[in-house]
């Protein structure tokens, strides 16, 4: 049965139009207007109210959660003693796993040698692909599984709207949108994970600045990196009570750097390339929640620990079966890695940095997890990734051997937290944008920003015979 | 008694949870409702998913799909993202409001939050708009209770014509009677007579200009889409200069939904004339 209408889609769109030009005022918010009023009155009719205690409770803490004075404060605390929990915490149970999953690969690789298949195969299959896999389980799984549910429990309480809250005014400075804070945060889950979140962002201008900026929001991928550097460079130089707490510390400097930089270079796009005005939004401050361990638990560590973790390994053997290769492959007496870290030395050198870095960066663009094995593998020059020494052995290897300052490893921590996303980000990106001119950007510029900012600083203390 | 009563009468029927094992089916049902108002937990229970769940606005920004089984109907589950209202152009309240108008779900569930109803409704009003077979779901009523609110069901469902089934999703309770009101709006057992925006009490001086250029529009629409359910609401989007419903009037999309909508109808009372109502 088909129906002919006797009147044209056309003229209905005509008629729609004079309606319009004939109202007063916004259509819209009469519309609202009187939704509001509906909304009221149902609920008068249907909600008897209760005592005000409980009430008074939630907002007295919002309050002192929300508060101009103590808001921001209160946060940076509670950001440190997450990272404290994840430093401290994390060290014995990595070390242990570190050294059963090494156990494996001496115990197979001895039966391999003994059952006589080339020294190729042992190297390939357990030094390399294997050997990338234990790293990343090793140094990932601990602070992930502490980190995570941290997070999760911050998130199940309803604590991270009051961040947005907090953070608003800043983001709205900096021309863009205030949800922005939100998918910071949770960037420093994952930057995939962060890009996807801004969905929530009404304005496509905002939603792009804040895909664009979300990079310098460091990941779980590069904490490792940091915890590292801040360990054995800034911890050392403290007694050793408060070392981990100075680590600690620091890391959450580079943190809110990161921060910083997200505010900065939002405010560039959006007085440049993305020019606009920040758009108003509402935001609802949840009720505090007690939260639901089990839920916590299966969320952080199936959902997010074992998904991250499992991304890393995909992307870990494959790079482990790499560095294995340039490693071990030999041309003119010198392994691939050699030429190649020569060859990238002289741009290394001139940001602070060295040609070692450089290609460890260059593998490491499938996931940021590998930099610090693969770094110390080209480093011991052993042609395949290697376990962390102890640490004083570890300073004095890229201290007394490598020529390394106090510089390489601040300019470290600002490459590491600047520097191009990595390939799923990348890949995110594209996915979310569907533009190919803002994946390159949102790839390159903060590679750009890295080089620059790495250069700056080297140069600044050269210059001031600093090192 | 026999055993054949017993597995169709509601009270008896079995849940069973699917999962994402969802790939025959013979109902679609749309979860909407505001951001963290448990609406992936009322998911999560009905299909034994594990949607990620968790205590801040925005973090469904995706559609998410699973499964049900109940009383011997397949079930499928679509949860929207969580909004605060349909009017604006931002992504998440795109997909929600295309799904529930396009999408044609054969009923959707509002998911509110009994703690702070009032602005839930917002959004409960502006669906009840779009689609007459809606159950609205109060969940979070233990949170409620601990608050020492009292909600009052029967008066919320006369008010809003819908069935409205109190949950606390995250215990299970109430969830057999939400999708209880969901088959019966379905098969037509439940009648809906939505509740239509009309401006009450302090809203009458907005809603008079609305209404006027509702009344002259509307009755074109309908004459354009016979069979449209939701021909005011199409009148709301237009003068608000919605391009997106501007451009389903122009190529026809929206007379395609009124003769579907058409044509199931005439297929429901065919079987009700054959089978008899229950």
């Amino acid at each position: 049965m088909t129906h002919i209408p006797d009147i044209s889609a056309e003229t209905v769109l005509r008629l729609a139009d004079e309606q319009r030009r004939s109202l007063t005022g916004r259509f819209r918010d009469q519309l609202v207007q009187a939704i509001y009023a509906d909304a009221e009155a149902i609920a008068r009719r249907s909600v008897k109210p209760a005592g005000t205690r409980r009430w008074d409770w939630d907002q007295r803490l919002d309050r002192l959660v929300t508060s101009p004075l103590f808001g921001l404060p209160l946060m940076l605390l509670i950001l440190a003693v997450v990272f404290w929990l994840t430093i401290t915490g994390a060290n014995v149970p990595s070390a242990m796993i570190a050294e059963a999953l090494f156990w494996i690969e001496d115990t197979a690789s001895a039966w391999f040698t003994a059952w006589g298949l080339p020294w190729w195969v042992t190297g390939f299959v357990w030094h390399g692909v294997y050997r990338g896999l234990a790293w990343v389980v090793s140094v990932m799984l601990p602070p992930m599984a502490i980190f995570f549910p941290c997070f999760t429990i911050l998130e199940d309480l309803g604590y991270l709207p009051r961040v947005a809250f907090n953070l608003d005014w800043l983001f709205k400075k900096a021309g863009a949108h205030g949800k922005q804070s939100l998918t910071m945060a949770m960037g420093w889950g994952c930057n995939a994970a962060g890009i996807i979140a801004t969905r929530v962002i009404d304005s496509p201008r905002e939603r792009l600045i804040a895909i664009l900026t979300n990079n310098f929001a460091p990941c779980n991928g590069r904490f490792p990196t940091l915890i590292l550097l801040a360990t054995v460079f800034v911890a050392a130089a403290f007694p050793p009570a408060f070392a981990s707490v100075a680590a600690a510390g620091s890391v959450v400097m580079v943190v809110v750097l990161g921060a910083v930089f997200t505010l900065v270079v939002s405010a560039l796009l959006s007085r440049t390339l993305l020019r606009g005005e920040a758009s108003a939004f509402t935001l609802e401050l949840p009720p505090y929640r007690r939260p639901n361990i089990r839920r916590i638990l299966y969320t952080s560590l199936i959902d997010r620990t074992i998904f991250v973790l499992w991304r890393a390994i995909q992307t870990a053997a494959p790079a482990g079966g790499l560095i294995w290769i340039l490693g071990n492959v030999t041309v003119g007496g010198q392994s691939l890695a050699g030429h190649i870290a020569g060859s990238l030395d002289p741009l290394g050198v001139l940001i602070g940095l060295d040609g070692v870095i450089l290609l460890t960066y260059l593998i490491a663009i499938p996931a940021n997890e590998i930099v610090v094995p693969t770094m110390l593998m080209m480093y011991l020059g052993v042609g395949m990734m290697t376990d962390v020494p102890a640490l004083d052995e570890l300073k004095n290897l890229l201290v007394g051997q490598h020529g390394w300052t106090m510089l390489t490893a601040v300019n470290l921590m600002l490459f590491s937290l600047l520097h191009n996303p990595c390939a799923t980000t990348i890949l995110t990106m594209w996915k979310e944008t569907r533009s190919l001119k803002w994946t390159v950007v949102g790839a390159l510029m903060p590679l750009g920003i890295a080089f620059a900012v790495c250069f700056g600083t080297a140069t600044v203390a050269r210059l001031s015979g600093w090192v | 008694m026999t055993g054949d009563n017993c597995e169709t009468c509601p009270a008896h029927a079995s849940l069973a949870q699917m999962g994402i094992k969802i790939d025959r089916f013979d109902r679609v049902v749309a979860l909407a409702g505001n951001p963290n108002t448990g609406k992936s937990t009322v998911f999560n229970a009905l299909t034994g998913l594990k949607q990620h769940t968790g205590n801040w606005p925005g973090k469904t920004v995706t559609r998410a799909e699973g499964g049900y089984e109940f009383a011997g109907v397949r079930y499928k589950l679509v949860d929207l993202p969580g909004t605060y209202s349909l009017l604006s152009a931002s992504q998440d309240e795109e997909i929600a409001r295309d799904f529930i108008l396009f999408g044609q779900p054969d009923c959707t569930i509002v998911v509110t939050d009994a703690t702070c109803l009032e602005r839930n409704l917002n959004l409960v009003l502006q669906v009840l708009e779009i689609t007459d077979r809606v159950v609205v779901c109060v969940n979070l009523m233990d949170e409620a209770r601990r608050k020492g609110l009292e909600v009052d069901v029967r008066s919320l469902a006369r008010d809003l014509g819908v069935p409205v089934a109190a949950t606390a999703a995250s215990t299970g309770e109430g969830l057999r009677d939400l999708i209880t009101a969901v088959a019966e709006v379905i098969e037509g057992r439940v009648q809906t007579a939505p509740h239509r925006v009309r401006g009450e009490g302090a809203g009458a001086e907005h809603i008079a200009p609305v209404q006027r250029a509702l009344d002259e529009l509307a009755p074109w629409i309908e004459r354009l889409a016979p069979g449209l359910p939701n021909a005011r609401w199409v009148a709301m989007r237009l003068l608000d200069g919605d391009l997106r419903v501007r451009q389903a009037l122009l190529d026809g999309e929206l007379t395609r939904i009124a003769q579907r909508q058409r044509q199931a109808v005439q297929r429901l009372s065919r079987k009700i004339a054959l089978e008899g109502a229950q």
